[in-house]
């Protein structure tokens, strides 16, 4: 185990604005909004239209191919099925429901016996995770049984990754503390799926209280580790964290399942649990509504389709928000328009102030060096914006711009404030335009 | 009015939204402060003429580049202070009984010509105080007329001519003999030699600080010296090693280059590999014109010539990416 990778950065941790929060429930609102596109893949095409009614947990869409569905979280009337803002920035087709504040179940939800649960076959489990809605929780929102079914039979190691090296972020953390129980039960599903002895739960050591309730709830007969790694971020990136588990670097391009690894965020074991015993399907999770300007910083379990405007009413802002983010500093995406929804993906909402500021005009690279020496893949990200400044496409990939993570270190540590990971999302959108080109 | 609430105007910009609070101007600074003890010493050695000369060049560099900047309308960046970073480092390397108008000279090359026309601060190819450096040396006799230390030889402020000149201990060692002074005066500055460079001492007190805050990697520096060290002590002029050794370490403009030019980050390449090729080519550079060139020092333009390599260097330094197939599988 080689416990750590090569570079990184140690930005503020911010933790302590929300770890010591213990997660409310957000009471449902009166209006939810229910994106069809909440996973990487094709978006759901809606089950209901306007006027149906609904239940909680009730299938509202659904689609063929690399797709999961998406459930009501709440019951009530449907009020429109429209195109609505979106975390990614774009419009995406919506179910809008009016909440009845009834909370009806739907019927279909039962729970399972433990005996039920284990009579259930590998092939069974992942029908009910893809029915479920499960997908990967940490932000990419990669479907979770595509993601089990491609590594049957090739992987060996099951990392859980509750690192959470982003800033502000504390949701994981105060999910291994709250219901450690339930994030083991998830993972033992997963490795009853693929057929494993041993899984790895890795966490940073600047979560003490998670690691310690985590080995309270563990048998030594489990054959689960909780393996707890030096914070540095970016930690909780899948090659990163593989590396630092393992040793074992994923391929250039490849997947985790080429070096037999297979990485779940921690939420996303909970939901499997939550799932396959509760029979209840992914329509809430815990975000971490946290920044500097924030006056009660919290960890909520929202209904999936709350608006970010609820959530960050309920905290209450003691300055003008500079920026709002969907996810930590380090990667989260900048939102405009405070209506769109909470998704499956949106583990955090950070609200930034304006000392967060640190725009330069023509900023100028003064070639230090130090982007290098903190680039967790090894890349050489001063050539990589030369290379765009230049346009010059050939250039671009000779410097493995395809390989850039987009964990912005480079970015973080500039002394001049170069755009770096704004310049290699250009340069991406160059090479595959250029790569279309070529085909036609 | 409940609903207008939230219509802020909400920045929107590219991941990351923090940023660490070392910026530009931040390791300038850290530069400037690194350089201070070895200002402090060349005004006791050389008298308060060494300031003048110092604030004369920051002065003139600061404001060619604002008038630069001023003619051909680009945004003027002077506040990151790198303008005085070269007028400093452009001081340092000139004798204490130089021309004010020499040195504006000098400043207006390295910032005009080797800074700004080659697009500003960090496209630079070569450095710019050492290139203003070589160009004063169009007037060979004004840059080697070397004083006595002490301030009853202090040159003046407005006139130089009173100063009492010296030979440098380079000069004894360009003849293959020991210089006259002591290996500890040589180490503390106690010699004549360019106004900055003299004092080994003071110059490493500014190595230590730049470490510290991690402005540089010892990487350059350390090998740089280990190899002028090493080459002196294989191939010593006289019978004592060490002293020859020592006497190559602390004399002339070894350490200022050594922690402060060949470190220069525009000019010195940003691989790890590039990094210590360089450092060994300015090493070995350094002692092939100490010992066999027409001039005594050869810091300068060894620094300058590994400067126009740093391209190739950087080719042949970059590091293997993350999940880069292995050398054996791509044999396969």
């Amino acid at each position: 185990m080689a416990f750590s990778f090569f570079g990184g950065v140690h930005p503020e941790e911010n933790k302590w604005y929300a770890c010591e929060k213990e997660t409310q429930a957000f009471p449902a609102p009166d209006i939810v909004v229910i994106p069809m596109s909440q996973h990487i893949g094709a978006p759901c095409k809606p089950l209901v239209k306007k006027g149906d009614l609904v239940t909680v947990g009730q299938k509202i869409g659904d689609n063929q191919g690399l797709c999961v569905p998406v459930h009501a979280s709440v019951s009530g009337k449907v009020k429109s099925v429209e195109m609505k803002a979106h975390t990614s920035g774009t419009t995406v087709m919506s179910v809008v429901i009016e909440n009845d504040h009834q909370d009806t179940l739907c019927p279909d939800i039962q729970p399972r016996t433990q005996e039920q649960v284990d009579a259930l076959s590998a092939q069974e489990l992942m029908e009910i995770i893809r029915e479920g809605g499960i997908v990967g929780m940490g932000g990419a929102t990669f479907p979770t049984h595509v993601k089990l079914s491609g590594g049957i039979g090739k992987v060996d190691t099951v990392i859980i990754n509750a690192g959470e090296c982003e800033p502000f972020i504390t949701a994981d953390d105060r999910l291994c503390r709250e219901e450690p129980a339930k994030l083991i039960s998830g993972l033992k599903l997963i490795m009853k799926i693929l057929g494993l002895k041993e899984g790895h739960i890795a966490i940073e050591d600047n979560k003490p209280a998670a690691a310690k309730a985590l080995r309270a709830q563990l048998a030594a007969s489990d054959g689960i580790s909780v393996d707890v790694l030096p914070a540095k971020y970016p930690q909780g990136a899948e090659k990163q964290l593989i590396y630092a588990i393992t040793g074992r670097e994923v391929p250039s391009g490849g997947l985790p399942a080429a070096v037999g690894c297979a990485v779940f965020n921690a939420a996303t074991c909970k939901a499997i649990h939550d799932v396959v015993y509760d029979g209840m399907p992914l329509i809430r999770r815990i975000v971490t509504v946290s920044g500097d300007i924030l006056m009660e910083p919290k960890n909520l379990l929202v209904p999936i389709g709350t608006s970010f405007n609820d959530l960050i009413d309920a905290c209450g802002h003691s300055e003008y928000p500079y920026k709002v983010l969907s996810g930590g500093p380090m990667m989260g995406a900048a939102q405009y328009d405070l209506s769109v929804p909470t998704i499956k993906g949106v583990n955090a909402i950070t609200v930034l102030g304006r000392r967060n500021e640190y725009a330069v005009d023509e900023p100028q690279c003064l070639r230090c060096g130090k982007c290098i020496d903190v680039c967790p893949m090894k890349l050489m990200p001063v050539l990589m914006y030369k290379a765009l400044q230049s346009n010059d496409v050939e250039e671009m990939k000779a410097n493995n711009v395809m390989d850039c993570i987009e964990c912005g270190c480079c970015a973080y540590t500039c002394p001049a404030s170069v755009p770096l990971v704004l310049g290699f999302r250009v340069a991406k959108q160059r090479i595959r335009s250029e790569a279309a080109k070529a085909k036609i | 009015m409940a609903q207008m609430k939230y219509f802020y105007e909400l920045t929107i910009s590219s991941s990351p939204h923090v940023h660490s609070k070392v910026t530009t101007q931040i390791i300038m600074r850290d530069v400037l402060i690194a350089l201070t003890p070895a200002l402090l010493g060349a005004i006791y050695f050389f008298g308060f003429r060494a300031l003048m000369v110092t604030l004369v060049s920051i002065a003139s560099c600061v404001f060619f580049e604002w008038l630069w900047c001023r003619i051909t309308k680009h945004h003027c960046k002077v506040y990151d202070l790198s303008a005085v970073v070269t007028g400093t480092l452009l001081a340092f390397v000139c004798p204490v009984t130089i021309p004010y108008w020499a040195i504006i000279l000098g400043d207006a090359f390295a910032i005009i010509l080797v800074k700004m026309l080659f697009g500003g601060l960090g496209r630079n190819v070569v450095n710019p105080a050492l290139a203003g450096r070589a160009f004063m040396f169009s007037w060979p006799v004004l840059m080697s007329t070397w004083v006595k230390v002490g301030w009853e030889n202090a040159a003046g402020l407005f006139s130089a001519a009173d100063a009492v000149t010296a030979a440098t201990p380079l000069a004894n060692m360009h003849q293959g003999m020991m210089p006259e002074e002591s290996i500890m005066d040589l180490f503390w500055g106690n010699v004549g030699g360019c106004l900055g460079e003299t004092s080994a001492a003071l110059l490493l007190i500014g190595f230590v600080y730049l470490l510290v805050r991690k402005v540089i990697s010892p990487r350059i520096p350390l090998i740089y010296l280990g190899t002028v060290a090493v080459l002196a002590f294989l191939f010593p002029q006289g019978n004592d090693r060490i002293s020859w050794m020592l006497a190559q370490l602390f004399s002339g403009g070894l350490m200022l280059g050594a922690i402060f030019m060949a470190t220069d980050y525009v000019t010195s390449p940003v691989t790890k590999l590039g990094q210590i090729i360089y450092a060994v080519g300015c090493g070995v550079l350094t002692i092939l014109i100490r010992c066999f060139g027409g001039y005594n020092e050869g810091v300068s333009y060894a620094i300058l010539v590994m400067n126009a390599c740093v391209v190739l260097l950087d080719r042949i330094g970059r590091p293997v990416k993350f999940g880069a197939p292995k050398k054996e599988a791509a044999k396969q």
